[in-house]
């Protein structure tokens, strides 16, 4: 399977990456080879093969629904890029 | 001298080699006068015989894992200057039973590489002999060890990362059964498959950073609730009757002879001393890269869509939302991040999902009863954990493949999801370490580092 670069500028898009004119070329090259390698996995006859996301057997682990303390509000935004004490500010997300 | 008064002297010696011992690049940070602190408390809690068992132990904490208070990177710029809120639980086990928290220390760029190549803070060295790799990625904390600095390091295993770098390193890395050891506080890189593990100078040390970090924990819902052995007090054990495993597929072409004789080697005195050798089979291991590096990708850009610029992390320019999140990321990520979380999103897109993610899905199944139909016939697997030793820096840089294939023999466990361990057998005729790999049933670690031990012994003697 070859990748194009069309391709590597649509899954970037979906990744939101902007990649330049040389990182392009290259994972198109790097990422034909990689998933060409994985086409590997085609020789394998997976029929009946239920497919496995998990190791362990767990389904729906719950706790008691009861409150407890949360972090304090100065904590929550020490590693924000921007705020105002009572919000994270991000870029205008509407267009006008 | 008492104790306590050695622990200190020996605090200030580690200090010291870390300090002569820079130019590895081994720690990411080391807060000097916090650790000298923390030491006298610790100190104070030995006079008076409140000490828990890790009292007297220092301990490195790979970047990957959260510190209080304590910049976490987990390799990357987009966290270059992330301070947590709260401690890993790891951490918070490491604290409550004593240990002395020896700085944080470096890896590749979110757990992503199997060199140390691909952190953003420049490569660890290999304190073995510089010119090389320690491996990855959890190579700092490998490296603290094998320089001598602290007794005991933690690291965390995606895909061989504890086992590899302590196989090149030379010194004894354990990933634990998934499930075993909380990953609350673990900087996500593929979640089904991530587990953090010991790395220490001997067997018996990591029986016992593995029993302080062991164990259920009501933040991480996929631990396990299975009760935890007292590992260090266990390791007595008769190889006579052993039944140990060995894969075909593990010794064939594609493994450096010496290190196979190294094994073979080992694998004659085992026998000499009564245990069983047997041939197994594990049919599906040439399909174990190609179905790791789906699965892992795939979940690697999922939990990475997290660093987005907004609440935390590095923040691009830009006017509208989309183009924030976009400069974020791309000036934020390193290549390798970028290529996985490419590869990631491509196997997990409309048209290919069936065809890449559920197919490894499947294999993943394939991959893993063939373990557990071999463990119907022997107690433990033994292989070669690397088919190379320690190898170049920039010797696999320019092809991303070769690279992944470092982890031929690494990747199955976690897939499998089982235990294994990383044991010094020896050094290559160029000096470099070499390690063997015991694999486990699932939630046998005591067997485990029993059977470590002996071939600890083995070894030495």
């Amino acid at each position: 399977m070859s990748i194009s670069s069309a391709d590597v500028d649509k899954i970037a898009k979906l990744a939101k990456l902007d990649l330049s004119e040389d990182e392009r070329e290259k994972f198109s090259s790097q990422l034909s080879d990689i998933v060409s390698y994985m086409e590997k996995l085609n020789r394998l006859d997976t029929k009946d093969v239920e497919p496995l996301a998990h190791v362990n057997d767990l389904m729906n682990v719950s706790r008691e629904d009861k409150s407890r303390p949360s972090m304090e509000k100065e904590d929550v935004f020490k590693n924000s890029p921007q705020n105002d004490n009572e919000f994270f500010l991000v870029p205008k997300v509407l267009k006008t | 001298m008492e104790n306590y008064e050695q622990f200190l002297e020996k605090v200030e010696d580690a200090l010291t080699l870390a300090d002569k011992k820079k130019d590895l690049n081994i720690f990411l940070s080391l807060e000097e006068e916090k650790i000298r602190s923390s030491a006298k408390k610790i100190a104070d809690e030995m006079k008076t015989g409140n000490a828990g068992i890790l009292a007297g132990k220092t301990v490195a904490i790979k970047d990957a894992i959260i510190t209080k208070g304590t910049i976490t990177t987990s390799g990357s710029q987009i966290l270059k200057d992330f301070v947590p809120p709260y401690d890993a639980t790891v951490v918070e086990r490491l604290i409550s039973n004593g240990a002395l928290l020896f700085g944080k220390t470096n890896m590749d760029e979110f757990a992503m590489g199997s060199s140390n190549e691909n952190s953003s803070f420049g490569p660890v060295k290999n304190p073995v002999n510089p010119e090389y790799v320690p491996g990855g990625s959890s190579g700092g904390s490998a490296s603290a060890v094998a320089a001598g600095i602290v007794d005991m390091a933690l690291g965390s295993d995606t895909g061989g990362s504890i086992r590899l770098p302590a196989a090149f390193c030379g010194v004894v890395g354990m990933k634990p059964t998934y499930g075993r050891v909380s990953r609350y506080g673990l900087i996500a890189f593929a979640s089904s498959l991530d587990q953090i593990g010991p790395i220490a100078g001997n067997v018996s040390d990591a029986a016992l950073l593995l029993k302080a970090i062991a164990g259920h924990d009501e933040s991480d819902s996929t631990s396990s609730t299975a009760e935890v052995p007292d590992y260090p007090n266990l390791l007595e054990s008769d190889v006579k009757g052993l039944k140990i495993g060995l894969p075909k597929e593990y010794y064939g072409e594609g493994c450096d002879k010496e290190i196979l004789d190294r094994v073979n080697d080992l694998i004659e005195s085992l026998r000499s001393k009564g245990a069983e050798l047997i041939e197994v089979s594990l049919p599906h291991t040439e399909y174990s890269i190609a179905t790791y590096y789906i699965i892992a990708t795939a979940e690697a850009s999922s939990n990475l869509e997290r660093y987005d610029g907004m609440r935390y992390g590095f923040r691009g320019e830009g006017s509208e939302l989309s183009e924030v999140y976009s400069s974020s990321r791309s000036k934020g990520f390193g290549e390798e991040v970028k290529r996985r979380i490419m590869l990631g999103t491509y196997v997990l897109s409309a048209g290919y999902y069936d065809a890449y993610y559920k197919k490894a899905q499947q294999a993943r199944r394939l991959i893993r009863d063939d373990f557990l139909t071999a463990f119907k016939e022997v107690d433990l697997i033994l292989a070669p954990t690397s088919p190379t030793t320690a190898f170049k820096f920039g010797d696999k840089m320019d092809d991303p493949l070769a690279m992944y294939l470092v982890d031929v023999y690494t990747t199955s466990l976690n897939l499998a999801g089982l235990p294994g361990i990383s044991v010094p057998v020896g050094n290559s005729s160029e000096g470099l370490p070499i390690g063997v790999q015991l694999i486990g049933k699932p939630f046998e670690e005591t067997e485990l580092l029993q059977a470590a031990a002996r071939v600890e012994e083995l070894v030495s003697s």
